[in-house]
């Protein structure tokens, strides 16, 4: 927190050489802003309301003092339906502005706020913390590296997701410009939990296989390519879809541990995609006539 | 990424008490499998003093086969480690048709408690062999 209580001294210290009265009204509002910050921010940790003590992980290559990574404490004011993500806003907001995460929607479909938190990957917008013990340890993503506090670099995921060409590509194509590429309601029910993924990315960072293996494409990337092989639409495709996943780093390397099952915070039954892909691939290649 | 700080791999031991069922049912399995590894040169190496026994080489007047066998048996230690053995292979072997059931796909939510379940069924058969193998020891 260190970052933000210099900012109001350094502004004091260099008033502008010719002070225009708008100059004046709008540095004194800055005064009176930061004044009324610090008393909130005081307010909350005197005041003897419930308050819930974050353990947050910061880091950055830029600033000097946050170069050597840390667990910063924040004491949040608890409401009721309070989730990690609303706590992180609240610290970022009254605390430290300098507290760095990615949040969009608030409401588990953009999937930009997968946290670590309290040893699992979770969506920050989607856990309450009634469901945490306290303190609530909050880290960034593991197996990915640490651009700034609790934001991870997702490239590689991304390539990963990329890789199993996660897109519709049938050539079988009904006739005429305005019909309908059909599916059975049986096969929509086969693929519904695989198109839940919102690339959040925690399977793939719980994923201890993955983490090793650079070159394994990783629990989220192998539940897309199980949403377009089992899709009956796309039954042309289907050789060369199993063609990327039955390689050596393909559905092979899965072992198992449903780490990824665990934590997805859409419940999609990600080992169980891998495993039916991995029966389709030896499926595909033992043929005893 | 020349910015970045790398934690290294969070699955180091010092967080254990995160790990989840699946995760202790993988770690057992590999252990469990390294031991069955070690286990066999081992019993190669006590089998193997049968050639010369076939032959009739004894010490002190008892074939040298049947002379190994009697020294380790008569050893605290070794009928310990023979229970651990069978707790071993037992989990080994629960914890095989467990994985085998989740390669056929076959009840995959049920998969932490079949866990627990082969941990429990591991724990019962090793206590019930302890009168076996600890017979005339104790």
């Amino acid at each position: 927190m260190s970052t933000q209580e210099q900012e109001p001294a350094t502004q004091e210290q260099e008033p502008p050489e010719t002070e225009s009265p708008g100059d004046r009204r709008r540095a004194e509002k800055q005064r009176r802003l930061a004044a009324d910050r610090q008393a909130e921010a005081e307010a909350a940790t005197t005041t003897d309301e419930e308050t819930v003590l974050l353990k947050v992980f910061r880091y950055d290559p830029e600033v000097e003092d946050k170069q050597e990574p840390r667990f910063d404490d924040f004491h949040v004011p608890y409401e009721d339906g309070m989730t990690v993500l609303d706590a992180l806003i609240y610290a970022r907001d009254t605390f430290d502005s300098s507290l760095t995460f990615r949040h969009s929607c608030r409401q588990a479909i953009c999937g930009s706020d997968a946290l670590f938190v309290n040893g699992s990957q979770r969506l920050a917008c989607k856990t309450q913390l009634s469901d945490l013990d306290a303190p609530v340890r909050v880290e960034p993503l593991p197996h990915q590296d640490v651009v700034k506090d609790l934001v991870v670099d997702m490239e590689h995921f991304y390539d990963q997701m990329h890789a199993v060409e996660p897109y519709f590509q049938s050539d079988d194509l009904p006739e005429g410009d305005l019909e309908e590429q059909r599916q059975s309601r049986e096969n929509r029910e086969k693929v519904k939990m695989s198109t839940r993924c919102i690339w959040c990315g925690a399977c793939t960072s719980s994923c201890n296989i993955a983490a090793g293996d650079n070159q394994y494409l990783g629990p989220a990337a192998i539940n897309k390519a199980y949403r377009f092989t089992m899709d009956e639409r796309e039954a042309d495709k289907k050789e060369h879809r199993l063609r990327i996943l039955e390689q050596e780093h393909g559905v092979w390397r899965c072992q198992t541990q449903f780490s990824c099952t665990e934590v997805c915070p859409k419940d999609i039954p990600l080992t169980e995609h891998i495993q039916e892909l991995k029966r389709e691939a030896v499926k595909k290649n033992l043929k005893f006539w | 990424m020349s910015h970045s700080y790398d934690r290294g791999l969070v699955e180091d031991f010092g967080r254990w008490r995160e790990f989840t069922a699946g995760m202790w049912a993988w770690i057992f399995h590999k252990f469990t499998g390294w031991i069955l590894v070690g286990y066999l040169f081992t019993h190669i190496a006590v089998l193997s003093t049968a050639i010369p026994g076939a032959a009739g080489e004894t010490v002190n007047d008892v074939n040298v086969y049947t002379y190994t066998i009697q020294e380790l048996e008569s050893l605290l230690l070794v009928r310990v480690m023979e229970v651990g053995l069978l707790a071993v292979a037992v989990f080994h072997i629960l914890n095989g048709i467990r994985l085998l059931m989740v390669d056929l796909g076959i009840g995959l939510d049920a998969q932490d408690r079949s866990f627990y379940l082969s941990l429990v069924l591991t724990a019962v058969i090793a206590v019930a062999s302890v009168p076996t193998f600890l017979e005339g020891m104790l």
